[in-house]
Formats: structure tokens, C-alpha cells, sequence
């Protein structure tokens, strides 16, 4: 319960700190927040596209979750994704017939994520290089990595804003609006990462390493076996995240500044945290994003730049990470009230 | 083989924000606590930089600008880490998030551009000797690497920020003060990436953006585990560092060059010496025990 309370005094300490930024610029925080919510949850339309936009950060976010668990701070996710995206756009070079070409193009992202994060467990085990440096390095090599691809060898011939369209048979079908089926993905991901880490030996495992790996270890555990699954898992998730934005939203293709990947993989740390790294509070993370980022674009229109909500998103990661201040400032006001 | 001596110049801007935010984290980890928060104080503070520049038509308030930038952030950071006890890596990811929306929210309200550049009225003028314009910084910062190892190894400040991050029980035991330490040494951790901050907007990119650093904060963070805590092998750390990234940004400006070579994959050398660098370097790396452990006084 206190760990609920804290998590929306981040949130709500964030949208303050928006709202002072706005206030201080001469914009009406209020109804810049009110275009904001109106535009993700005013109707049945906006409600989907928030929905799409929530599902891949489900992903990202679950990457990060099963890193923490582990003892991990993994913030690989984002190029992950960014290898994900181009793998799953690269299959649609293949002609297959529908169902069997979008698994496929699933089971590739998921396997170049893997082949993507695996240096990142191999140089912590090996040679005890620490995630955090070894998975920004990895995520800018992406980042080129994937610009190099998108621009030079998958570009659309007469539309160079994109690269191709992936075949329709390689695209989720669509549930409603923006919305599509790519929805089971994230869902899945999330209900099986619980199921793995609640009621699986393995899932236990490493838990248990990230909890207290000198106990873990001497329970019989292999500590490094199990930062090593949770760091392939992470990838997996992260690169179904670039996957079904390709594969699940429009444009079906990667523009060439990337821009229709932005900062998924970064977004994910944010969404993890709220959830309180859990695959289930995870969901209700992402929403929370998916709504800051459908009703951005709705702010965008009066002229509320969309980077506002990466600075709620910061603000809310710093308070997160110091949960005594909430607790600091309620004994204080016990203290005054005596 | 030319074009390896004619990096040098470069080299020798590209190395040195990467020297100064590892030479203040070395501070801030000889002291206990760790701030992965280097590149979002990079990215704010040479964007208030460009503004001090901008705003007074003088550089140098530009760099002390983003010189209290980068204390005012590291103060935060200090405070999560020190006094509320947080969790340092958490608090430095938000701040480095933090560091991106706040520039390209602050840039697009300034001036209309994510991404804008600066005139060169704001640019810090070069020093001409032998003919060649040099950076000013080509004598601050080896003067400030050597000002920090002597403060570390040569002044009971030094010994003290070092007691507290060796064993902070035995330090308060003895009377002293491992809260106000802690902070000072993120504090000043945050200073020396602030001057890099503004080093990269007013000496040499010549522009603010949100990616303004494009890792090189996490470079600096690999750079502190090359000089296993030692400034003066921070300073040849940040040599080698920026050595390979000038040589990216030549290599891929030479035509003819980028032609045979794809840009894209010239752009990934910095990042792929800095892991096998780091992959090499750590095995010998030790740091102080109470690193990332915040102090609880019983």
C-alpha cells in the first residue's frame, strides 16, 4: 500500500513539475493537461490509439522489470528495439503467405534481440563490465547500426522519408482504429514473465539472485545463469517492441530519422519503475506513457512541444528513486501538526 | 597514414569533456557514490551554457553557467543519494531523461530548433601558438586534473572524502562528517561535467541538442574505470577516448573515405573501443568498498 501511495506521488509530482513549466512559459497547464487526457481517453478512437501506443513500451518496460529482478540495471532495451524494428522489417524482403510471415518476422526480432543483448551478459560475466556502460555503447552501435540499414539498403525507392512498407502479410490485423492485434504480444509477454517469475523454478532463481546473490549462491543457485536469462529475456521483449511498431502500427515501415521508433527503449525504464518492476504493474505503466504520449499529440497541436513529457517522464524517475522523500515530508507535517 | 596525425588536433578537443566529467567522478566515487547521471548534466548544461553565451555575448559566463548547472544538478543527485538515501542508479537514469526533454523542450521554446546552432560571436575564442589556434582548454583541464589529485592524495579533505567511501562507519566514528563529504564530492563531480557540458556547446560542437553528448557521459564513466580511480590515468584515458572518436568524425568527413566506408559504420568506432577497452581495463579496476551503498547512521 505505501509502495502504491509513493508511486502516485511520483506520478502526480511529475505532472506538477509540468505544470509549473508551462505556468512559467504563460500556457494554461490546465488546459493543456485537459487537450492531454481529452485527447488519449476522449473517445472510443483516442482510447486505441493510446492502447497502441501503450504495447510496445509493455515491452520495453518488461525488459528493464526482469533486469531489476535479477539485480540488473539494464537500459539496453533501446537498441534492442532499434535491432528488432529492422529485423522484422527485414523479413518482409521474403515472400510468405499470411500468419506464417508475421510469426517469422517475430521469431527473427526475437533472436537478433537475444544476439543483440548477449555481449552485454557475456563482458558482466566474463569480464565484469558493468551493464550500464556496456548497454549504452551497445544501444548508440545500434542506433548507426540501424540508420545504416534504414537509409541505405531498405529505403523506399520512391518514398525516401521510409523504407518500405512490410507486405500485408506480415501486418498484425487491426482490432479497432489504430489498435491491432500486436496487443496479444504484450499481453502475453507480460502474463507469461509473471507466470515465469512467480511460479517457475528458474523465474525464482532469479529472483532470488537479484534479491541477494551471496545467499542465492549459496542456496545452490547459479547466479550467473541467471543473469545471463534474464538479460536474453530482456532483449527478446525489447525487440518484439521494435517489431510490432513495425509490424502493428502505422507506417508499417521505420521512417529514416527513425523518429516512429523515438525513445521506446528509454521510455521502458519510466514504465518499469511505476510498475514497481513488476510484469503485471507494467501494464498499467505503459498506460500511463501511452497516455502522456497519444495526449502529447494533442498538446503538440496548441504548441506544447512533445518533449514536455519527457521531462514529467524524468522528474518522475528521479522522485522514484528516493521514496523517502514522500515518507520524509509526511512526518514532518505529523511533526507540525503537534 | 596521414590522416592519423592530422586527428590530432581534433583528438585533442574530442578528449577533453570526456577527461573532465571522469576527473569529477572519480571525486564522486572516491567518496561513495556513483552518478550514471554524467550525460543528461553534459546535455543540460551545455545548453544553459549556450544560453549564459547567448544571453551575455560573453563564453566564459557561458561556462560558469554550465559550471552551476552541473553542481546544481549533482547537489540533487547528492541529495537523493546522500541525505534520502535513493537508489543512485535510478536517480542518475531520471536525470539523464531529464537532461533530454528539458533541452529539447527548452531549445523549441528559445529558438524554434531542437537541434540549433550557435553564431560564432558565442564561440570560446582559441589560443594562438605555434600558429595554431588551440582551446583554451588545452590548459584548464590538465590544470584541473592535477588541482583534483592533489586535493584528493594531498590534503586531508582528500583522506576524508576517501574514508568515507573506503568505510563509512570508522569515518563517523571518528568524527567525521560523511553526509556533507558525500555531497561535496557530488557537487564538485557535477561541476567538472558541467564545464564539459559547456566545453562541447561553446568550444567545440557549436550547437545545443538533446543527444548533444551521444555517450560520451557513459564514455567518462568507462574512463573512470580505465584510471581505476587515478586522475592523471584519467587524463590518458580520455586521450585514448578521444582519440578514437576525433578519428570517427575525420574519417567520416574525408571524402572518398566515407565513400568505400559507410558513415553509419565509422560512426561506431568510439563505442566499440570503449567496450574493448573497458572488457581489458576492468579486471584490475578496485573501487571503494561503500560504493553505491548509502550510510545509515545506527
Amino acid at each position: 500500500m505505501r509502495s502504491f501511495l509513493e508511486t502516485i506521488a511520483a506520478l502526480l509530482f511529475g505532472i506538477l513539475i509540468g505544470a509549473v513549466i508551462m505556468a512559467l512559459w504563460g500556457r494554461d497547464p490546465w488546459a493543456s493537461y485537459a487537450a492531454l487526457f481529452q485527447g488519449a481517453w476522449g473517445n472510443a478512437r483516442a482510447l486505441a490509439s493510446t492502447l497502441s501506443r501503450s504495447l510496445p513500451l509493455v515491452l520495453t518496460g518488461l525488459t528493464f522489470a526482469v533486469g531489476v529482478r535479477a539485480g540488473l540495471f539494464n537500459i539496453g532495451a533501446q537498441g534492442q528495439m532499434l535491432v528488432g524494428a529492422v529485423t522484422a522489417l527485414s523479413v518482409g524482403l521474403l515472400a510468405l503467405p499470411p500468419g506464417i510471415h508475421l510469426a517469422l518476422a517475430l521469431a527473427f526480432a526475437g533472436i537478433a534481440g537475444m544476439i543483440w543483448a548477449l555481449p552485454v551478459a557475456l563482458l558482466k560475466l566474463l569480464r565484469g563490465v558493468s551493464e550500464v556502460i556496456s548497454t549504452i555503447m551497445l544501444n548508440w552501435v545500434a542506433h548507426w547500426l540501424t540508420l545504416f540499414l534504414v537509409v541505405r539498403k531498405l529505403s523506399d525507392p520512391v518514398r525516401g522519408e521510409r523504407t518500405f512498407q512490410v507486405p500485408l502479410s506480415m501486418r498484425f490485423p487491426v482490432i479497432q482504429g489504430e489498435l491491432t492485434w500486436a496487443l496479444v504480444i504484450s499481453l502475453l509477454a507480460s502474463l507469461f514473465l509473471y507466470w515465469f517469475l512467480w511460479h517457475h523454478a528458474k523465474g525464482y532463481e532469479i529472483r532470488a539472485s537479484g534479491l541477494n546473490p551471496r545467499a542465492a549462491k549459496a542456496a545452490g543457485i547459479s547466479v550467473p545463469r541467471s543473469l545471463l536469462w534474464a538479460i536474453l529475456l530482456g532483449g527478446v521483449c525489447a525487440a518484439w517492441a521494435g517489431a510490432i511498431q513495425v509490424l502493428g502500427r502505422f507506417p508499417y515501415a521505420i521512417t529514416s530519422d527513425l523518429a516512429n521508433l523515438g525513445n521506446l527503449g528509454f521510455d521502458g525504464i519510466a514504465v518499469a519503475l511505476i510498475g514497481r518492476n513488476h510484469p503485471l504493474g507494467v501494464l498499467a505503466g505503459a498506460f500511463f506513457f501511452g497516455t502522456l504520449a497519444t495526449g502529447a499529440a494533442r498538446m503538440g497541436l496548441r504548441g506544447i512541444p512533445i518533449d514536455m513529457i519527457q521531462i514529467v517522464q524524468g522528474v518522475i524517475v528521479v522522485s522514484m528513486a528516493a521514496p523517502e522523500a514522500f515518507r520524509m515530508f509526511r512526518l514532518r507535517q505529523r511533526k507540525g501538526e503537534k | 597514414m596521414k590522416i592519423l596525425l592530422d586527428v590530432l588536433p581534433v583528438a585533442l578537443r574530442a578528449m577533453m569533456p570526456i577527461i573532465l566529467a571522469a576527473v569529477g567522478e572519480i571525486v564522486s566515487e572516491w567518496s561513495g557514490v556513483v552518478n550514471i547521471g554524467l550525460e543528461g548534466i553534459m546535455t543540460l548544461s551545455a545548453f544553459i551554457a549556450g544560453i549564459g553565451s547567448w544571453a551575455t555575448g560573453n563564453p566564459w559566463i557561458g561556462v560558469f553557467a554550465g559550471l552551476v548547472t552541473g553542481a546544481l544538478i549533482g547537489l540533487i543527485h547528492g541529495f537523493i543519494s546522500v541525505r534520502l538515501r535513493g537508489n543512485q542508479v535510478v536517480s542518475g537514469i531520471g536525470i539523464n531523461l531529464l537532461g533530454m526533454g528539458a533541452v529539447g523542450f527548452g531549445a523549441w521554446v528559445l529558438w524554434g530548433a531542437k537541434a540549433p546552432m550557435l553564431d560564432q560571436r558565442f564561440w570560446i575564442p582559441g589560443v594562438f601558438l605555434f600558429g595554431v589556434s588551440l582551446s583554451p582548454f588545452v590548459f584548464i583541464t590538465p590544470a584541473l586534473v592535477a588541482l583534483t589529485w592533489a586535493l584528493l592524495s594531498r590534503t586531508a579533505l582528500g583522506l576524508r572524502i576517501r574514508a568515507v567511501g573506503e568505510n563509512p562507519v570508522a569515518a563517523d566514528v571518528v568524527g567525521v562528517k560523511v553526509e556533507g563529504l558525500r555531497l561535496f564530492a557530488v557537487v564538485y563531480g557535477g561541476a567538472l561535467a558541467g564545464i564539459a557540458g559547456a566545453f562541447l556547446s561553446l568550444d567545440w560542437l557549436h550547437t545545443v541538442s538533446p543527444t548533444l553528448p551521444a555517450g560520451r557521459g557513459f564514455i567518462a564513466l568507462a574512463n573512470v574505470v580505465f584510471s581505476k580511480l587515478n586522475p592523471f590515468l584519467a587524463l590518458l584515458g580520455g586521450f585514448l577516448f578521444g582519440y578514437f572518436d576525433a578519428l570517427a568524425i575525420q574519417l567520416a568527413s574525408v571524402a572518398g573515405f566515407g565513400g568505400s566506408v559507410p558513415y553509419q559504420f565509422l560512426r561506431m568506432i568510439p563505442y566499440l573501443v570503449t567496450l574493448a577497452v573497458v572488457s581489458f581495463a576492468i579486471g584490475r579496476a578496485r573501487f571503494p568498498a561503500a560504493l553505491g551503498q548509502p550510510y545509515r547512521r545506527e
